[in-house]
């Protein structure tokens, strides 16, 4: 028998396509899709990129420039923009109550839980979160009228769904010691909840909230595009009517806004995980 | 036996700290008073004799769910249009994405290899990142409103706005992701005079490749729900058809339409989580 060689002997790679390489399908699959998506899509390319379009996309947002910065039109930008702060604090604020009133059906809190509400708090979750805020808007300004409030209640409720499935996941990662100490001492579930099991999760789910109140300031920022109220409204009245200069304004307090709320909580989330 | 066991004292019932919690309760609730005058918070408006009425009759029309073949067929097509909207928003999106976070990442820097990087590459890659989340920071319905008067309505002005935040938000997270791993391989590539895109292809690549994957994947479910969203300022699919439903009030479409769209999201969901457990 010959001795192992010193040096490993040099292999061929691989072939790029294997029927038993499941990446390889997986890659296939997903160049399947991309091309399917392009050819059935009628896009007019040619309508886009040819010089007139590119000359008017730029025509257009020359007229941007200058925003109209005067102190009337200043000062109602500032209340809309307030308003979609507004609008975006009370509804995170509304869907993290509601969130862990509904995470806690929807979490086994022990292992003797049986959970019956386990499978329907969570399916109801997932329908609230799938269906987006601005969806959730237009349905509920049937019921609301037009206005801020419709808003608002369109981002609690589509936040309770994300909130409520992150809580009940918190509660249930929770370290499970205090809880059992304090049931095996007869202590009754909601106690045992707001002794044990709260106190420890608490930082995680305001940590959780923030971060959605971070994508809801965004969500708020448009909702106004189908009449909720803010600076969405204001856009999309001012853009209707070509007022560029007027969208311009709006466009910055928005980004202004965003950058804002992102900053204040990205430092109260360092603070919180300090 | 001694009475001292039999007659243990109770443990104290009450919460030792309720009046400071009944103080932050009550300070909270007077922070939120001008947040509630602000957004007209009535939620018996809700109760409203007229708005009840109109309310009911409008859920009373959901039932039954449209399923004419006609109209199934309709939403199946806009259907798949919302998702070809997502797909390829995402795919041109990348196609921003990569070269911008090529450009952007500090572990590819040859003049860091010897400390401090050099000014010029320095600015350079603060100002692409300073591009990425400027792209990112503008809501994608907002660059919707924008192509729209651009290049009129249909699945162009959708996808193109989808590319532009999407591709900001890829590259951001992109550039992150391989600015965290461990940044030896890549540099000892560089030391040994490899290119800079060898030393991506075979240093850090290959280290966050399956980060990269999950990430982009997690992505496309967003924009899925993102693509529904665009359809309400006129892109098409699944979103334009909800608009108009709800503009005529017809609630057994508007119905049908959420269970395909809750079915959609669940399904990419489910989808994303297999995808990116098998990436592991």
């Amino acid at each position: 028998m010959r001795p192992p060689a010193a040096n490993r002997p040099y292999r061929l790679p691989p072939p790029l396509f294997d029927a038993r390489c499941r990446a390889c399908w997986l890659a296939a699959g997903v160049l399947l899709l991309v091309v399917a998506s392009f050819a059935s899509l009628d896009m007019h390319w040619v309508d886009f990129l040819s010089v007139a379009a590119l000359a008017s996309m730029g025509r257009l947002l020359g007229e941007f420039a200058p925003p109209e910065l005067s102190a009337g039109f200043v000062r109602s930008v500032v209340v809309a923009a307030w308003e979609t702060l507004a609008m975006s604090a009370l509804g995170t604020l509304l869907a993290a109550a509601a969130g862990v009133l509904l995470a806690l059906p929807a979490s086994r809190l022990h292992d003797h839980d049986r959970a019956p509400g386990r499978a329907p708090a969570r399916l109801l979750l997932n329908a609230l979160r799938a269906v987006p805020e601005l969806v959730w808007a237009a349905l509920l300004l049937i019921a609301a009228g037009l206005g801020p409030f419709a808003g608002t209640l369109a981002l609690a409720v589509h936040t309770t769904g994300v909130l409520g499935r992150l809580f009940s996941e918190a509660i249930e990662n929770a370290a499970p010691g205090p809880a059992a100490a304090l049931r095996t001492q007869g202590c009754g579930t909601a106690r045992v909840f707001l002794y044990a099991t709260l106190p420890q999760v608490l930082p995680q789910l305001m940590s959780y909230s923030l971060y959605r109140w971070e994508n809801n300031i965004r969500a708020a920022a448009v909702l106004g595009v189908v009449g909720a109220g803010g600076l969405g409204q204001m856009l999309s009245f001012h853009m209707g009517l070509f007022q560029m200069h007027k969208t311009a304004t709006v466009l910055l307090a928005m980004l202004l806004l965003v950058a804002l709320v992102d900053g204040a909580s990205f430092a109260w989330r360092g603070w919180l995980t300090r | 036996m001694s009475t001292a066991f039999v007659a243990r004292r109770q443990p104290v019932q009450r919460d030792p700290a309720w009046p400071g919690r009944l103080g932050w309760l009550l300070a909270a609730v007077v922070l939120l008073w001008p947040l509630l005058v602000t957004t007209e918070f009535k939620p018996w408006v809700l109760l409203d004799p007229q708005a009840v009425r109109v309310t009911g009759h409008f859920i009373a029309s959901f039932v039954p769910p449209a399923h004419s073949l006609e109209f199934l067929s309709l939403v199946a097509r806009e259907t798949w249009r919302t998702v070809a909207i997502a797909t390829a928003g995402i795919t041109l999106g990348l196609l921003l994405a990569v070269p911008l976070t090529l450009v952007a990442t500090r572990a590819l820097s040859m003049s860091a290899l010897t400390g401090q990087m050099a000014s010029l590459p320095l600015a350079l890659r603060r100002a692409v990142r300073m591009l990425l989340i400027g792209l990112r920071s503008v809501p994608e319905l907002v660059w919707a409103l924008v192509f729209v008067r651009v290049v009129g309505l249909g699945p162009a002005a959708g996808v193109l706005a989808i590319a532009l935040t999407y591709g900001g938000m890829l590259g951001k997270v992109y550039a992150e992701i391989l600015e965290s791993g461990d940044a030896q391989v890549t540099q000892t590539l560089l030391r040994n005079g490899a290119s800079r895109l060898q030393a991506f292809a075979y240093g850090l690549l290959p280290q966050n490749a399956a980060e990269l994957t999950s990430y982009t994947v997690y992505r496309w479910e967003c924009a899925i729900r993102s693509s529904v969203v665009l359809g309400f300022v006129g892109a098409g699919g699944l979103g334009q058809l909800m608009d108009g439903s709800l503009k005529m009030f017809a609630g057994g479409e508007v119905l049908t339409m959420l269970i395909v769209f809750v079915g959609l999201v669940a399904l990419a969901d489910r989808l994303s989580a297999a995808l990116r457990r098998a990436l592991g």
